[in-house]
């Protein structure tokens, strides 16, 4: 144990520089975040995630964020296990019809002000699991989405790179 | 081959490369006997219109059949009745086909929670129930109990489903599972599919195993239709699924340590899994190697540059694994969590037919890629590793030996791998024919069944191999404390989409 941790002293870090943001993303954002709630935010944006039918690839680079490469606290960027905790939602999946009711429960159980960042192909437009007797489809069908991280599944720099985007669009005046 | 002979049926052609034989209500029932009686082992069990199968295997020998019902009345006599373990998948055909499995000791429904707005999607389509019913959980008696609902909403980043603890104190008496949350219909998206969108499709079943499936749909498919992928792709194939395992086991081992508070195994353990997930990025061009294993072939060779960076990979994690084994090992208030915790006895493993870690954890020794076995791993060797205490430390100890396995076949796959083409047209217009596919991800092993007809999938089944753990994660964690089952649960890891499909 000694070593590893003696290592972790005296190597290098393995976090990288941040991606850059998405400027068009950034507009779209600016416009949804009032002075109000970018003041009461400060430099720091809970998120609690919600998997609404996800065949969980993006759940696993999600995870990746919190690895000593992307290192997403350094950012004022942490994940929380309430959504009373949280200031974003961030959701995967085509949201399934057996996942909806408990999708909306944790929106409404969100504070505001708040976000909801939906993730991959399937938040965007249903992806492959469009047209399912099983599926609702479309994220902004069933919520309010402000910002869309697309792939399938995103990587996890893409992913920061659209949370960084979010963050900056709060701290804007 | 004895077993299709010991089945008295009508067996059916182009049915590759295990035979498929319809029998009668008493065949059925008596197949259901031979389960029962422990002499085979249930490898799914799943619906179409007007019938059901189940394919079943037979120890040691690992041969394989799948045997068929007709159910003109629309029942079939219950194998859940005589054998457990298949209870849910009776539940869950039920849901879908509306059909009636005769005997069915729990009705419950099991995938249909009422929201779909039809019932019966893949049989009749009938309007749904007027509304959806209260999930009457099973009765627990006592002094003192106490329930815990937790989810669908878990509290950290992982899928939904609910689980209902009744504990005495901290000690778990009953835990039950209701899954089905993340049902996408993934079945019903099949019918009519063409090959291609269909691969796309089972590579999305479980994103953590979207190799193994992509995999196992290939080689269903290249059976229905009597094609042999290159001895490139194969390889190719099996150094994908190694490198699958690998992040899986080093993502798993991280998470059991840090439900133990442990965090610094979590630390190392994700930078080993960020490394060959960047490793697959920069092999096949895509972190969790999506898409990568097509029907044929590979879609994507490997370049000269990934050989490189898959050696300095090995080498990485040859330096840094063993300590990292030796943390876990030596570290006393780490062994306390996990061994003599949530022990699965070595009966219900072999009853479910348990497969990966959680069966080879408690004795039973069974891997797809060793029998019945399919290229290339009939050309390169490894070590099956296997345990008897079952309990989260044997699980844990699985994955570690899995790992070493793995590094040793990457390497092999690396020396010989043939030169070549990656794959083969897939002429599929106007064919038919059906397959089954049957490979080890690193959960366990995935079934994938298909009907080809005219070119298109007419029906295609995923068995995840949770639907065998699931049951037997509700059975280990009795008589634990509720602080436990995290690293019970992790310890299984299963999964939910690819069980609720």
């Amino acid at each position: 144990m000694r070593r590893t941790l003696f290592e972790s002293l005296v190597r290098r870090p393995l976090t990288e520089a941040p991606p850059a943001t998405d400027d068009a993303a950034l507009a779209e954002l600016a416009a949804s975040l009032d002075r109000a709630s970018r003041r009461r935010l400060g430099r720091s944006l809970s998120i609690r995630e919600v998997d609404a039918g996800s065949c969980n690839g993006c759940e696993l680079e999600i995870h990746a964020l919190n690895n000593a490469f992307y290192d997403l606290e350094r950012f004022g960027l942490r994940f929380v296990a309430s959504p009373r905790h949280a200031d974003v939602l961030m959701v995967t999946g085509p949201v399934t019809r057996n996942m909806r009711e408990a999708l909306e429960r944790t929106y409404n159980a969100t504070p505001d002000p708040k976000w909801v960042v939906g993730v991959g192909a399937c938040a965007v437009d249903g992806g492959i699991f469009a047209g399912s007797y099983a599926c609702c489809g479309r994220l902004s069908d069933v919520v309010p989405v402000d910002l869309y991280i697309p792939g399938c599944p995103p990587s996890p720099k893409a992913l920061l790179s659209g949370l960084l985007t979010l963050l900056k669009s709060t701290e804007a005046s | 081959m004895a077993l299709f002979e010991e089945i008295a049926g009508e067996r059916i052609g182009g049915h590759r490369p295990w035979p498929r034989i319809v029998v009668g209500e008493d065949g059925w029932r008596a197949v259901a006997a031979e389960l029962s009686a422990g002499r085979y082992a249930l490898l799914g069990l799943w619906g179409d219109m007007g019938a059901a199968h189940m394919a079943v295997l037979v120890e040691p020998s690992a041969e394989i059949a799948v045997v068929t019902v007709e159910c003109p009345q629309g029942r079939f006599p219950s194998v859940g009745a005589l054998h457990p373990p298949a209870i849910r998948l009776e539940r869950a055909l039920r849901d879908l086909y509306g059909l009636d499995p005769s005997g069915l000791p729990d009705t419950r429904p099991w995938l249909d929670l009422g929201f779909w707005g039809v019932r019966h999607p893949l049989g009749d389509r009938t309007d749904p129930a007027p509304k959806p019913l209260a999930y009457a959980f099973l009765p627990t008696e006592g002094e003192s109990l106490h329930q815990i609902p937790v989810g669908p909403v878990h509290a950290g980043i992982i899928e939904p489903g609910h689980f209902r603890f009744t504990a005495n104190g901290e000690t778990v008496v009953r835990l039950e599972q209701r899954l089905g949350y993340v049902h996408k219909g993934i079945e019903s998206l099949m019918i009519g599919a063409p090959l291609d969108k269909a691969a796309r499709l089972a590579g999305r079943t479980s994103g953590d195993s979207t190799v193994a499936y992509a995999f196992a749909f290939a080689r269903a498919v290249e059976a229905a239709l009597e094609i042999e992928p290159p001895a490139r792709a194969a390889f190719l194939r099996a150094l994908m699924a190694e490198l699958e395992r690998l992040a899986n086991h080093f993502g798993d081992i991280g998470a059991i340590c840090n439900d133990a508070s442990f965090a610094m195994m979590h630390a190392q353990c994700g930078i080993l899994r960020e490394r060959v997930l960047r490793a697959a990025d920069v092999c096949f061009g895509h972190r969790l190697m999506m898409d990568c294993v097509v029907p044929g072939g590979v879609g994507h060779d490997l370049p000269v540059a990934g050989v490189a960076h898959l050696h300095e990979l090995l080498q990485d994690v040859r330096r840094v694994f063993p300590r990292l084994v030796d943390l876990y090992d030596n570290t006393a208030s780490l062994q306390d969590r996990t061994a003599t915790t949530g022990i699965l006895p070595a009966e219900l493993a072999r009853q479910f037919g348990a497969g990966g870690y959680v069966g080879r954890a408690s004795g039973r020794a069974f891997d797809a890629r060793k029998r019945p076995g399919y290229a290339p791993y009939d050309q390169i060797d490894f070590d099956m590793a296997v345990f008897d205490r079952g309990d989260v430390n044997a699980r844990v100890w699985v994955r570690i030996r899995e790992v070493e396995q793995s590094l040793n076949l990457i390497e092999q796959i690396l020396r010989r791998l043939p030169a070549g083409p990656i794959s083969i047209a897939v002429r599929s217009e106007g064919r038919s024919g059906e397959g089954m596919g049957f490979v080890e991800g690193f959960r366990g092993d995935v079934l994938v069944w298909l009907r080809i007809e005219q070119g298109c999938v007419a029906r295609c089944h995923l068995r995840d191999p949770s639907w065998f753990q699931w049951p037997l994660l509700e059975a280990v964690i009795e008589g634990n404390i509720v602080a436990d089952f995290p690293l019970c649960n992790k310890s299984f890891n299963c999964s939910y989409s690819g069980h609720d499909l």
